[in-house]
């Protein structure tokens, strides 16, 4: 192993002596039920996330303390105290409670980073009701999916993003009760209402009824290499690995200013981006604009962040800035940078040891785990490129999936194979919402199998070696390939689609599609150009191909099923490999 | 080339890169990305696209100074000689 590369840590040097000091000694003397410890349970029976990320502190002595600190696209910045948001989501609370919202109703956020997003999330767990977010860029179909399969009862978004996607197909869910717009002045109708109307009229007062620790929480939607995607369920309990993340990986201190750039579109979004600064009580900043690399500077100076967690498209943008950073920014609070979203490449984490003279953390984890599940710790050694290790309380392994159902665990350094972890830590997800079959399929003689690929070396730091399936991870999200050729085979024109992954340089994939056409049609320009539209305007800037290659006829097996292997392998002038399952 | 030529030159290299706009009024004023529904990838793009028709390379630093049509219109303008 090339050890030269790696980055060692000063710990003595560091100006806050980090959480986590002795890394097997943590693991070692780890205990999920200690953790319990730092909550405080509801006085009425239970534990609900709201309660602990702000209601805990608003009743005792960080009540006047900073919890949100928001930046406007139009350079707005408002800021909000702990004391503030528990009036503030109790009033949600109450306005959701108030029209007949029930515990365990889905009630879907579709919307830009505004304060009102926040506020509603604690306010929708308040009421014991599930949260389900939706990414702003999706289009009309991606959101009609989602709202279909979680039986959507309520909605929050703006009016911009009710016109432009949800109007349309609002007739398709009867079971959505009544949809709140953060920014209309008046009531529309009975269902489509004000939501500043209604903060207005409601009581600050809120009490939250029992919760158990095992009533679900969030409902997040995750793609799936075939079939709709799929409702990843989370209860209340999961805050235990937020918590726990949260100081062993994030390195959190009372004191701490934390920036996460995730959208809450995304589980990163809201596991780090809403719930575990707050459950630790540190001030959390969220800025609505999108990517600019001299504006995230400013950001990081200006609100003297100390933890920033962003994800590699964004390192790698900002790679792409010729000037030093240290030169033009005082980024001297900044102790800690953690990326996740994709594997982040070993130039990357000596980029930010050039420029920033901060290694970036790299972490794993998937919507499924719920939090993070394998880093890199800001008192332990980095080896650029690898993943790191297990959080303490969380035993991840490589397996080896043998034919008659049983897994084998791999011993042997640098070998490959399915990335597993033991069932049990707190934030695993509870099913699958409607699909108990599949919830079933991802564990595997006692491991829960996460569908990428690693290895693990002799010293218990993992590796990523790819994704097991066809799913696609653009920009740190990822895309079911079966989704896209869907809505691309709802066009007249195309006969069949497939859809892979195509590297790229900032993005890490983009989505490309491989189009045959039906018969009477030609492939032309205009048509590559009439497809590219239909896809963005049927799913979504986020979720549409970017590129689209006809070709006369697509592989496929024998049984008729679209090889994206092959596209993939000849997308990048590899070798096609065994084709013997291939129709002749 | 006049600011004319470069907008239509820009609008034209939009249509390219989101074309379910083709044929809209694209918004002089407002932040392209965020009412045109284009991601950052897509904005990467359009400035690559433009550097290869207009002869001028925006460094990411200044992407702040494209964010409109007017911006990205006055900021070719100026540096196209």
């Amino acid at each position: 192993m090339d050890t030269k590369r790696w980055i060692e840590k000063d710990v003595a040097a560091m100006p806050v002596k980090p959480n986590l000091l002795d890394y097997e000694e943590a693991r070692k003397n780890f205990s999920w039920e200690e953790v319990g410890q730092h909550f405080d349970g509801l006085s009425s029976g239970g534990l609900n996330i709201a309660h602990e990320a702000i209601d805990r502190h608003a009743n005792g002595a960080l009540r006047e303390k900073t919890a949100l600190i928001w930046h406007g696209k139009s350079g707005e910045r408002k800021t909000f105290t702990y004391g503030e948001m528990k009036h503030l989501t109790n009033k949600f609370a109450n306005v959701v409670k108030d029209l007949g919202f029930e515990k365990g109703e889905r009630i879907y956020m579709l919307s830009p980073r505004v304060p009102e997003l926040y506020i509603a999330v604690m306010g929708i767990l308040k009421n014991r009701s599930v949260m389900c977010p939706l990414f702003a860029q999706f289009g009309p179909e991606p959101i009609l999916q989602r709202l279909q399969g979680g039986d959507a009862k309520g909605l929050v978004t703006t009016e911009r993003l009710y016109g432009k996607k949800v109007a349309g197909i609002v007739d398709q869910v009867p079971g959505l009760k009544y949809i709140f717009l953060i920014d209309a002045k008046d009531h529309r109708d009975e269902k489509v209402l004000s939501l500043p109307k209604l903060m207005e009229e409601a009581s600050e007062e809120f009490t939250i009824e029992p919760t158990d620790p095992e009533d679900m929480s969030l409902l997040h939607f995750t793609s799936g290499t075939t079939g709709k995607p799929k409702g990843v369920i989370h209860v209340h309990k999961a805050i235990y690995t937020h918590w726990v993340t949260g100081y062993y990986v994030l390195d959190f201190h009372p004191d701490d200013v934390f920036w996460c750039t995730a959208d809450p579109g995304w589980v990163t979004g809201t596991s780090y981006g809403i719930i575990a600064p707050w459950l630790h009580g540190i001030t959390n900043v969220v800025d609505e604009a999108e990517f600019d690399a001299k504006r995230w500077f400013s950001i990081l100076q200006d609100e003297k962040v100390n933890v920033w967690y962003t994800a590699p498209t964004a390192v790698r943008r900002l790679m792409r800035l010729d000037v030093d950073p240290l030169k033009e920014y005082d980024l001297s609070n900044l102790r800690l940078i953690q990326s996740v979203g994709e594997p982040l490449n070993p130039e990357a984490v000596w980029w930010g040891m050039e420029k920033l003279k901060l290694p970036i953390h790299d972490n794993w984890w998937q919507t499924e785990t719920g939090g993070i599940m394998i880093a890199n710790y800001l008192s332990q050694t980095i080896r650029p490129g690898s993943m790191g290790r297990p959080i303490p309380g969380v035993e991840a392994a490589i397996v080896q999936r043998n034919e008659d159902g049983s897994a084998t665990v791999i011993t042997e350094p640098g070998k490959e194979g399915d990335l597993a972890l033991k069932p049990g830590w707190p934030s695993m997800f509870r099913g699958y919402l409607h699909n108990e079959e599949k919830y079933k399929n991802s564990f595997v003689d006692g491991w829960y199998i996460s569908g990428d690929l690693a290895y693990r070396d002799e010293d218990g730091y993992f590796w990523f070696v790819g994704r097991a399936d066809d799913i696609i991870k653009t920009s740190g999200h990822m895309v079911g390939p079966f989704e896209v050729e869907s809505a691309l085979m709802e066009h007249p024109a195309v006969a069949e689609a497939g859809v892979i992954g195509k590297p790229d340089p900032v993005a890490g994939q983009i989505v490309k599609a491989f189009v045959s056409l039906k018969k009477g049609y030609e492939p032309s320009e205009e048509l590559r150009r009439e497809l590219i539209a239909f896809g963005r305007k049927k799913l979504g800037v986020a979720i549409a191909p970017k590129e689209i290659e006809f070709m006369d006829e697509l592989p496929k097996t024998r049984s008729g099923k679209i090889m994206r292997r092959l596209l993939k392998a000849q997308e990048l002038g590899l070798p096609l490999g065994d084709t013997s399952t291939l129709e002749k | 080339m006049t600011k004319e030529e470069i907008k239509k030159t820009i609008v034209d290299a939009i249509y390219e890169i989101a074309p379910e706009h083709e044929g809209e009024e694209i918004p002089e004023k407002e932040s392209l990305q965020e009412s045109l529904e284009i991601d950052s990838y897509d904005f990467l793009n359009l400035l690559t696209a433009l550097a290869k028709k207009l002869g001028v390379e925006v460094p990411e630093e200044d992407y702040g100074k494209v964010d409109t049509l007017e911006h990205m219109v006055d900021y070719f303008a100026e540096r196209i000689k």
